[in-house]
Formats: structure tokens, sequence, C-alpha cells
């Protein structure tokens, strides 16, 4: 009889206590999955191995900035515990990586994974599920389409941005311009000529050359002779960096002058410009939304000045001069940003409806003026550049913030 | 690896293995088997799915190991046909709307005659040449698949979305078991398939062949036929794993068929034990967890631990997991009579 008595309190007293939690979690606090009043899990997968290891560092200095943030305390008292996995740049792999964080470590979301390949493995998946793919690492256009992915977002400008603010650039400039270009023959090279051509719309026969290359050719170079005696007058070389510096010495070599554009993800003056020789490379045009650690116009910015103090204390075997370390470190900022939003709401919905609504934050690492937006019909957080010259041993920044969408 | 060496000193390119050897006891078997059945029972989805993998890289394991440990040919190229494979399921599925299961015996027979067309011209080389003419097909076929002409169907470098399928009739498990037993039963017809293959008079032939070519012509053996028979054998194995491979991780790209896929079985084939067909599903698991334990012990030299693991095996065990088989029978049979 006392059992049942007992039992009959004991579960009184629970209904009580779960109705009380309840009315408490409807008031201030709502949890998915991965997430607690300690503890927020974030999952990533990265190329640490593989052809494209280059990248890993961004996960590298994601991780450091993580756990900055939580020696100084943690989102709102939670600490984020970061798992990061090893894809080698491999789709399958992705995938069986990316159900491990969902399905066995239980992430709240999945963060900065880095290839278009890879996230387009696991995007479908994402949003069967329902998990944020948030702040995709890749500059493929089609991270921004809320409709039909509801819970995968980029962060990263797109390519099609960047190739619309180059044609912007020379319809206003130089109208009558005969253009070649040179694209790297996969999603990355693809992607860009569309964005390209969409941006000429009917002036599309200004593009008088086009030359596809395969990462594993030796050299570009008969492609560079092959668009020059097509009559060219403007050059746009849609590179990965090693062939950009072979294309730009290449150029100079043949005594060919034409206009020069050259993508932001090969404007790095140490593993481009500079192999390619100061000389070769005056005049060229490219745009840029991340500030060079390396430039001496940055080293009195505060946003600099924080991130170089990051890197000192937080992430010794960081490098500056590798753009991967400021470009982790703003994604990371910006994570963290959103995560401040939900407030004490960790639910995956409220992450996504948060993270569809920034309005101008501006991470320490990018350009001033220029900042990260997003709305609930936009999922490209970053859409603006600037243009800048390459004079002398530097780069020069000109003009405003140009925004690469299509209505001008 | 001791048995390239061979090549080049013109002895067998791959050690004889005695056909009983090549298979497992039935009580073995059917132990192997029950754990194949219950495990997915009892595990979390994403295990369950690299189960799968686990089974569809053994297919292409096995495959490889037809071609190897049974008619002593090498093939650097196994990622080609896997991609064949794969893209011949996908864009079935994708644009004919196909049945996914009606699409692997596609794959297979494509990927047969490809493997066997591959195998006219190879039959004028053999050991390291041979090894280095498919390993130009591994890294021609991600740039062919991009090419702007099959584009429409490939899906070009964006690659193409595949959707899993449900379990039919109404059965009550998830789309990840469902293909995972789906799997299963494949896997089990085509091992069932491949044995008896090997004990038959073509399995004879292609045993004849790897032992002495010569011999073996002189016995009557059509060299050029059988070769590239098995050529296409291996090929058609490969490209239903392909097929099944495009469906579980539901997404196909050039990026996912690079060299690094046809030396990872390559690894898993030396792994398991060259011309020991049940080594197929341990080389396997081989190129699945041990690049996860490497990660475990050190994300930055993950590659390096790797290394150092792959190269334990080789040194401890050269004749993989075969060896580990024959000394664990040893034991018992020690056991046994004290």
């Amino acid at each position: 009889m006392t059992a049942v008595r007992l039992s009959r309190t004991a579960l009184a007293s629970a209904l009580a206590l779960f109705v009380m939690t309840c009315s408490f979690a409807r008031a201030q606090k709502a949890y998915d999955t991965g997430a607690s009043d300690t503890e927020i899990k974030i999952g990533n997968t990265m190329p640490y191995s593989g052809p494209a290891s280059a990248y890993g560092s961004i996960g590298k200095t994601e991780a450091a900035y993580f756990k900055m943030i939580n020696g100084q305390g943690g989102i709102r008292g939670r600490k984020i515990t970061f798992i990061s996995y090893d894809d080698a740049y491999s789709p399958a792999k992705t995938v069986e990586q990316a159900r491990k964080l969902v399905e066995s470590d239980d992430v709240l979301l999945i963060f900065s994974s880095v290839g278009t390949a890879t996230n387009s493995a696991i995007q479908k998946y994402m949003n069967e599920k329902k998990v944020p793919q948030l702040f995709v690492a890749s500059g493929a256009s089609k991270w921004n389409d809320p409709k039909d992915f509801p819970w995968t977002m980029g962060w990263q400008p797109n390519y099609q941005d960047e190739a619309h603010i180059y044609a912007k650039y020379i319809l206003r400039e130089k109208p009558n311009a005969k253009v070649a270009v040179l694209y790297q023959n996969d999603d990355f090279g693809k992607d860009f000529l569309k964005g390209l051509k969409d941006a000429f719309g009917d002036k599309a026969s200004m593009i008088v050359a086009e030359e596809g290359y395969e990462t594993s050719e030796s050299t570009i170079d008969n492609h560079i002779v092959k668009l020059k005696a097509a009559g060219a007058d403007t050059f746009i070389s849609v590179t990965t960096p090693k062939f950009a510096a072979q294309a730009i010495k290449k150029v100079a070599e043949i005594a060919w002058t034409p206009l020069q554009f050259l993508v932001s993800i090969s404007a790095s003056l140490g593993g481009v410009v500079q192999p390619a020789g100061f000389e070769n490379a005056q005049g060229i045009v490219s745009a840029v939304y991340v500030k060079d650690a390396a430039d001496p116009q940055w080293s009195q910015d505060p946003g600099m000045q924080k991130f170089l103090a990051f890197l000192q204390k937080d992430f010794p075997e960081g490098n500056k001069l590798d753009g991967a370390d400021a470009f982790g470190y703003a994604a990371a900022q910006t994570m963290v940003h959103v995560l401040e939003m939900c407030g004490d709401d960790l639910t995956r919905a409220n992450v996504m409806k948060q993270a569809a609504s920034i309005k101008e934050f501006a991470p320490d690492t990018l350009l001033p003026g220029i900042t990260v937006n997003t709305s609930a019909t936009d999922f490209a957080p970053i859409k603006q550049f600037r243009l800048m010259r390459f004079k002398g041993d530097k780069w020069e920044l000109f003009g405003g913030i140009m925004s690469g969408d299509q209505g001008h | 690896m001791s048995a390239v060496e061979d090549v080049v000193t013109e002895s067998p390119a791959v050690e004889a293995v005695p056909k009983r050897a090549m298979t497992l006891g039935y009580g073995t078997s059917l132990v192997v088997l029950a754990a194949l059945i219950i495990i997915p029972l009892l595990v979390k989805n994403f295990i369950i799915f690299q189960m799968t993998m686990l089974l569809i890289y053994g297919l292409a394991v096995l495959a490889l190991n037809i071609l190897t440990g049974g008619s002593g040919q090498f093939s650097l190229g196994q990622s080609a046909f896997y991609a064949v494979g794969a893209y011949t399921s996908a864009i079935l599925m994708e644009h004919a709307g196909m049945n996914y299961a009606l699409t692997l015996p596609i794959a297979g027979i494509i990927c047969f005659a490809f493997g066997f067309l591959f195998g006219q011209p190879a039959l004028r080389l053999s050991g390291v040449y041979l090894a280095l003419a498919t390993f130009a097909l591994a890294t021609a076929m991600p740039q062919l698949l991009k090419l702007g002409y099959f584009e429409y169907w490939t899906g070009g470098v964006q690659g193409l979305v595949v959707t899993k399928p449900d379990a039919p009739f109404g059965l009550p498990m998830g789309q990840d078991m469902w293909l995972y037993y789906f799997t299963l039963v494949v896997t089990i017809a085509i091992y069932i398939a491949s044995v008896n293959l090997l004990r038959s008079r073509s399995g004879r032939a292609f045993m004849a062949i790897r032992d002495n070519e010569i011999a073996a012509s002189a016995m009557g053996v059509d060299v050029a036929l059988y070769k590239t028979l098995a050529f296409g054998v291996s090929a058609g194995i490969t490209g239903v794993a392909g097929g099944l491979g495009a469906i579980a991780v539901q997404f196909v790209a050039p990026d996912g068929y690079t060299i690094t896929l046809a030396i990872s079985l390559f690894l898993g084939m030396v792994v398991g034990g060259v011309g020991w067909l049940p080594g197929s599903i341990v080389g396997s698991a081989f190129i699945i967890f041990v690049p996860n334990i490497a990660e475990g012990i050190s994300k930055g030299l993950s590659g390096a631990v790797f290394g150092v693991l792959l190269f334990l095996v080789i040194f401890l065990v050269p004749h993989g997991a075969r060896q580990v088989a024959i000394i664990a029978q040893q034991l018992v049979a020690k056991l046994k009579k004290n």
C-alpha cells in the first residue's frame, strides 16, 4: 500500500515539476539536440588530408576561435564543443562524417564545412533531417536557395557575384572590350563563367574566347597563346593560385598587354603575385572582401589588431599570411554572433531564423564597410567586394564598395 | 610490396592460392552471416550506413581480388569502373526514372562490356605495365565525366543528387536499414557466384594463367579470352558496387572517383589477403575505419599515422587477413589436440 501511495506522490510531484519546467521552457529556455545549459555542440567536416588539405587551416582557426570564446566564459555561459572531422575532400566520406556528427555526436548544427561537391553530397540529407548546414565554405551560388533548401546557407560572396562585379566594371570602363576568359574546368570555373555570361547579358558576344584547363595539366601556356590569338584586349583569369601565377607570367612573356582581371581566391600577394613577378603584375584588377594581414595599411586597424592578438595568444601555429586564417576567424565570429542572437532559444529552427536575420554585422577581418546581411529570402551573407589594382609591390583599393547583385 | 617485385623477376605475379583456401568453412560463414544480419538491428542509423559502405567497398575489393588473386592481373583502374557503375545507376534513376534495383544489373552489364573491351589492349601488357595502363584509365575518368558532351546527363562538375529508395511493400524499416539488407543480399549473391566461378572450369583457367601462362596455353586454355573475361567480370562487379555506392551516398560527382579510390581498393585487397575472397570485407573495413582511427590519434598527422598503421600491417602480416585467419586456425587446432 505504502509503495503505491509513494509512487502516487512521486508521480504527482514529477508532474508538477514537468509542468513547471515546461512553462519555464516556454518563457525562457528551449533546446534541441546538441544544446544544453552548459554546452553547444557544433559539427564540421574539413579536408585535413587529401588534395585540398590547404583549406584545413580554416578548421584549425575556427577551433582556436571557439576555444578563445570558451576561455572568455562561452556564450551566455554555454561552452562550445567544436567537433571537426577529416573528409579528405571525398563526398562519400563527407556523408559518413556528417551522419556521424548528426546521429552519433548529436550536434546542434554543422558549420563551415569546406567544398562544393562535399557539401552538395550532404545538402539533401541535412535538409531532410532539418539540421542547419550553416555558412558553407564554398563559393558556389547554390547555397543561396532558401526555398528548396531552407536549412542550408553559404557565407562567402559567391563566384557569380564576383563575376558580376568584373562584368559591371568592364561594361562601365571599357564598353568595347574583347574579353578572353581562362577558367578551371570544375565547379568553381563553370560557376564563374556562368556569372560572367549572365552579367554581360545581351552583350555576351563581348566574350570572344574562352579556354578551360584541367588541374592535372602541367602548364597552361598554350591556352594563353590561343586567347591572345583570338584578338582579345581584356583577360579574365578564373584560376587557382598555381595556374594564376603561370598565367600572369605567360601573358607578359608573349608581350600581350590586355586589361587583366584576377579572381579573388588567387589574389594572394605571397602565393601568386610575388612568384609571378611584380613587374608582370602591374595594373591587374582584382576584388577583395577580407583584409590582407600582410598589408601595412591595416596595421593600425582595430579589427586587424584583434585578429593579430588572437593569432599571437590563442592560435600561435597560425600564419597571418595564410588568407584561410582570416577567413576562418571571420566565419567563426559570424557563428558566435548568431548563437548570441539565439539567446536561450537554442532550437535548430531558431538558429536558422537568427542566421537569416543578421543585419550589418562586421567581422574583424572583413574590409571596412563590408557587412554580413541575411534575410528570410536571402541566404547569401556576404555579397560585397571592393576592387583593387596592383601597383608597385602591393594592392591598392579603389572605388567604393561594389555589390554583385544583378540589379545594378 | 613483394608481389610487385615478383612480377619484375618474372616469377608468377601472385602467389598461388589453392582454390579450397579461397573461402571460409561453412561454420565460420554462418557466424559471419548471422552477425551481418543481426548487428544492424541493434545499432544507430549512421553505423548501418557505415556497414552498407563496408559491404559496397567489400564488393569492389572482391572484384579486384578475382582479377588479381584469380587471374594474376593487376589493376589500379577500378575507380573508373566504379565511377561508370555509379553514374549509370544515378543517370538511369534520375533521368529515366528507373527503379534503383533494375539499374544495378544494367550498371553491371555496361561495366562488364567496358572492362572486357579494356581487357583487349591490356592483353599485350602484363605486371607493372598493366598496372600503369589501368592507372591511366583511373586518372582519365574524372575528366571524362566532366566533358561538355555528357554534361546534360552527368550534371558535369556539379554532379547528380540521387534519391534514396524507401523500403518496399510497406516494410516497417528505415531507408538505411532497407538499403543495408538490400546491399547484403546483392553482396551475398555476388560472393556465392564468385566462389562458384573460381571453382568452375573458368576459375581453374584463371588460376592456370596466374600460375604459368605458357603452361596454361599448352594445356589448351584460351589465354586471351580468359584474361579479358577476368577483366570483364571484375569490372562488372565493381560496377554493381559503384551503383550501390551512388544510391547509399545519394550523390555522384567526378571528384568522388579519383585515383585515390582505386588505390584504396588496391590497399584493401592487399590487407585482406590477395586471392582470399573473405578477406575482401576485412580489407574494406581497413580502408573505411583505419583513416578514422588515424584521425582520432592525431588530426594534423592523420596521413602519417595511417601510413604507419599500414606499414605495420604489411610488415607483420604480409599476406593480410588470410595469414591471421590461418594462424587462428592453427591455434584452434592446437587447442583441440591438447
